[in-house]
């Protein structure tokens, strides 16, 4: 624990060293860089060592706010949630460290760093307290530290626009934890979580905890902040909040199921109709963008669905007393937790690296890349086939234990409980598909072909410490991929923490899927193998030859155009068409006229449904309803104490009357 | 003693009235003064003989901040500000008056009305202690000028620091020091703003602050 607490100690001392030496040219990016960098080196021993097996460790002092006290705890949930943030918080300042220097003649760089610390130090105490008000706390710095990161471009009314609508909807999802937590209080006088137990009511409190974490989470339709807010965060800080932040929302949700204890069957129902709306929706939205980053964003959101779906198979298989399935279930959406956070830290890292060098985030502005930043592109092509679920990378193992869990539930159950298990596999097949689908777009139509812009014909790699990270990530993803059996197998501790069952009980069906495994990693080695040998023999046999390039596709035009190439909209067309009615895709068509048309224009545009047909149109109300009250506010100080003291007088004279 | 204790009470209303009915400034500023020199004999009086040596020393150093040095900066304020006399309240003062006597009313009230947990030694500390607060809020509410919201402010402490000679016998003297020393910081740093405020907009009118405010309109 003590590591812990200096590495928390090492947060804020860096955060506020780099506010102290603002002034000082690089100093505040070199103070908070080191603060980050210290604080997680001493913090990711303990958190593995604890995930591995060793005792959990707490720390519990009294504190003088209400109802609160400084009660932390080390367990393997924690522990195993924490490993991410250490690892990405850190790559991720470094990256920022070269990332922000552009930035550094127009704006102060105190204050990103400051924040930066802050919200670093704001996860891991969210992820360490186990005391409802210091766990709100920590929540509402998290939440505050993250939004005047992703505020830091205020110059832009996007950006403004977007920190707005993260702030409420932040606020909401705290309101319902509010809630949440008063419940469990104050049934059982006190807010410490092993003193919570609750008999009678879970379901309530299950909702509230499912909306509240939901929210951060990103769960559909509590989504809509995160395809404004990570677009317009600098990306290092894109990352983390993609990558780890939201997933202190998954962690909220597993900490309160294990809090409230037996499961309801409708809460595996409801986690994994969750679960596929978000994978489906998110992934088909993500196919419709034209901004890489909100692209991304969306699939933030498709990967929170099938951690909720593997959240949920598990959740059914504990509720009919399924060991394995429950096991596989819970083992899989948690490896997906870490999986997704390596390579959406990755994708957002090698994005940045394409906005810095190109400074548009426009995907049909950009093509041709691969040449003239080989290394963001080899890395987006690794975090591209991790995340679409291929093996032999990562994305693939934490999807297959879901796929085991789901197939070995249907085999078992019968009668309408295998229902939510056939829709899982079938949902999870059709995700992954259409991820693959839309990483090749995106991959394809930036990095392949010829650059559609100025923009990306003056591309230009990057600095070595906004490629190293990636690099970092995209070696941890390999390695996860191929060592897929060592890594499953070890999460026994965690896993059996998290369902309640024994040890050697989870031992046995985690041995089981790592069994089958290690198959599939043979096989991806292998893959890996023949790939080597054919490029080896390909370079053998081109060696004496010469060998010159030409336009691809030629298709007998004289004058080919990088104009004439497939656009980002044209080659996810033959998609998003069957799904338009979901999507509601916006077009603008002028169509060219006559023998020889001197004009014509296509545009799409696929605005979020949620935000577009639910959120705007409900916010518009209130704002209308709230204009009412809006002469209260004059602007004049005397009116204001006005207020105050008649408010004041007329409540002491009703309590006295 | 009980004669002398409601004669400084007596006192005490009375230049809340001064107050609220003066449109000179120099008269509040002295009235705030008058105020400031009861209450430490208000102090004395109401502990009814057994006094602490820091029972002594609290009153003496309240006189003296309140009493001398606060009315010596706004007086100073004032006359860098170049401003003699409130121009025009947001409500007449024969209206501040009138007001002034209902909140006399619902203070004696609420005199009756309140229970304490010790009975202070007169019927009429309760009452003037929260005359004096309502008139430092109406002079707030009511008033433009900056300096003029200064000794609202003031008025409003020396009613709070009265309730606290009527409730407790005993008042933590550092609860009473640590008052006194906010009260101190405050009107100098408003002595400050007002300064500035005057330097800026050539005028303390309070009220021409509103066109920072980022009210659409």
């Amino acid at each position: 624990m003590s590591a812990l607490l200096i590495a928390l100690l090492s947060f804020v001392v860096g955060g506020i060293g780099a506010v102290i030496c603002a002034n000082r040219g690089r100093w505040p990016t070199m103070v908070g860089v080191a603060g980050v960098l210290i604080g997680c080196v001493c913090g990711i021993v303990p958190a593995v060592r604890v995930v591995l097996g060793k005792p959990p460790q707490s720390l519990r002092m009294a504190w003088d706010v209400p109802y609160g006290s400084l009660f932390l705890n080390l367990d393997p949930l924690s522990g195993f949630f924490l490993i991410p943030v250490f690892v990405l918080c850190s790559l991720a300042a470094v990256y920022g460290a070269d990332y922000l220097e552009a930035y550094r003649p127009k704006k102060s760089l105190a204050p990103p760093w400051f924040f930066f610390n802050l919200l670093v130090a704001s996860m891991v105490v969210v992820i360490l307290a186990r005391n409802g008000v210091l766990f709100l706390l920590a929540w509402e710095m998290m939440a505050l530290s993250s939004f005047f990161l992703v505020t830091f471009e205020d110059e832009k009314e996007s950006t403004r626009q977007a920190g707005w609508i993260y702030l409420v909807a932040s606020h909401i999802g705290t309101a319902f934890l509010l809630v949440l937590f008063i419940l469990l209080g104050k049934a059982n006088g006190s807010f410490d979580f092993d003193r919570f137990s609750t008999s009678s009511g879970t379901g309530l409190l299950f909702v509230l905890a499912l909306v509240g974490f939901g929210t951060k989470a990103g769960f559909i339709p509590l989504h809509v902040w995160l395809p404004e807010a990570h677009p317009a965060a600098p990306s290092h800080v894109s990352a983390v909040m993609s990558a780890v932040m939201i997933k202190t929302g998954i962690y909220g949700l597993i900490r309160v199921m294990m809090i409230l204890g037996a499961p309801h069957a409708w809460w595996g129902w409801v986690l994994c109709a969750i679960g596929l709306s978000s994978g489906l929706i998110g992934v088909l939205l993500a196919l419709a963008q034209h901004d890489l980053k909100r692209l991304l964003a969306y699939h933030s959101v498709e990967n929170i669905g099938i951690i909720a779906l593997g959240l949920g198979v598990g959740t059914l298989g504990l509720r009919a007393g399924l060991p394995v399935v429950a096991v596989l279930g819970f083992a899989g959406s948690l490896l997906h937790v870490l999986n997704h956070a390596l390579f959406k830290g990755l994708l957002f890292l090698a994005a940045g690296n394409v906005a810095h060098s190109t400074h548009t985030r426009e995907i049909d502005h950009l093509g041709g890349l691969l040449r003239r930043m080989p290394l963001s592109g080899a890395i987006f092509l690794i975090g591209a086939v991790a995340i679409s679920g291929l093996p032999p990378l990562n994305g693939f193992i934490s999807e297959f234990l879901i796929y085991l869990a789901s197939f070995k539930g249907t085999l078992i159950l019968d009668g309408v409980s295998i229902a939510p298990m056939l829709a899982t596999i079938a949902g999870l097949a059709l995700i992954g598909g259409l991820a693959a689908a839309c990483f090749t777009k995106a991959f394809g139509i930036v990095f392949l072909g010829q650059p559609r812009s100025e923009h990306a014909e003056r591309a230009h790699e990057v600095g070595l410490a906004m490629v190293l990270p990636g690099f970092v990530l995209a070696i941890a993803c390999v390695l996860i991929g191929l060592l897929g059996a060592n890594v499953v197998n070890s999460m026994a501790t965690l896993v059996s923490e998290v369902t309640g069952l024994s040890v050697p009980i989870v031992r046995m069906s985690l041995a089981e899927a790592a069994h089958s495994i290690t198959f599939v990693s043979y096989t991806g080695g292998a893959l890996v193998g023949v790939a080597t040998l054919l490029a080896l023999g390909r370079a053998i046999a081109l060696s004496n030859r010469s060998v010159y390039t030409d336009v691809t596709w030629g298709c007998g035009y004289a004058e080919p155009s990088p104009r004439m190439q497939y656009t980002a909209s044209s080659f996810a067309q033959p998609l998003t068409d069957i799904f338009d009615s979901l999507l509601q895709t916006r077009r603008v068509l002028i169509a060219p006229n006559g023998l020889f048309p001197k004009e014509g224009s296509f545009a799409t545009e696929t605005p979020d449904p949620y935000q577009e047909y639910v959120f705007r149109p409900l916010f518009h109300a209130i704002s209308r309803d709230l204009l009412l009250l809006r002469p209260l506010q004059q602007g004049q100080v005397q009116l204001y104490i006005l207020y105050i003291a008649v408010t004041l007088l007329l409540l002491l004279l009703w309590q006295l009357a | 003693m009980n004669q002398l204790l409601n004669s400084i009470l007596v006192f005490l209303i009375l230049t809340g009235f001064l107050l609220l009915a003066s449109s000179r400034l120099v008269a509040c500023i002295r009235a705030v003064a008058i105020q400031g020199v009861l209450l430490g004999f208000l102090a004395i009086a109401a502990h009814d003989g057994n006094q602490s040596a820091f029972g002594v020393l609290l009153p003496l150093v309240s006189v003296v901040v309140k009493g001398i040095i606060l009315p010596w900066l706004i007086t100073r304020a004032m006359r860098d500000a170049d401003t003699a006399r409130e121009i025009e309240p947001l409500i007449s003062y024969n209206l501040s008056v009138l007001i002034g006597a209902a909140a006399l009313g619902v203070s004696l009230w609420l005199g009756q009305r309140l229970l304490l947990p010790n009975q202070p030694t007169s019927f009429l500390l309760v009452p003037a202690a929260f005359f004096t607060c309502l008139v430092g809020f109406i002079l707030l509410i009511t008033r433009r000028k900056a300096i003029t919201q200064v000794l609202g402010y003031l008025t409003l402490e020396n009613g709070v620091y009265a309730f606290g000679a009527a409730v407790a016998l005993e008042m933590p003297i550092l609860v009473e020091l640590g008052i006194l020393l906010d009260v101190f910081v405050a009107v100098f740093v408003m002595g400050i703003a007002i300064f500035h405020i005057n330097r800026q907009f050539d005028h303390i009118d309070t009220h021409q602050l509103v066109a920072l405010s980022d009210r659409v309109r």
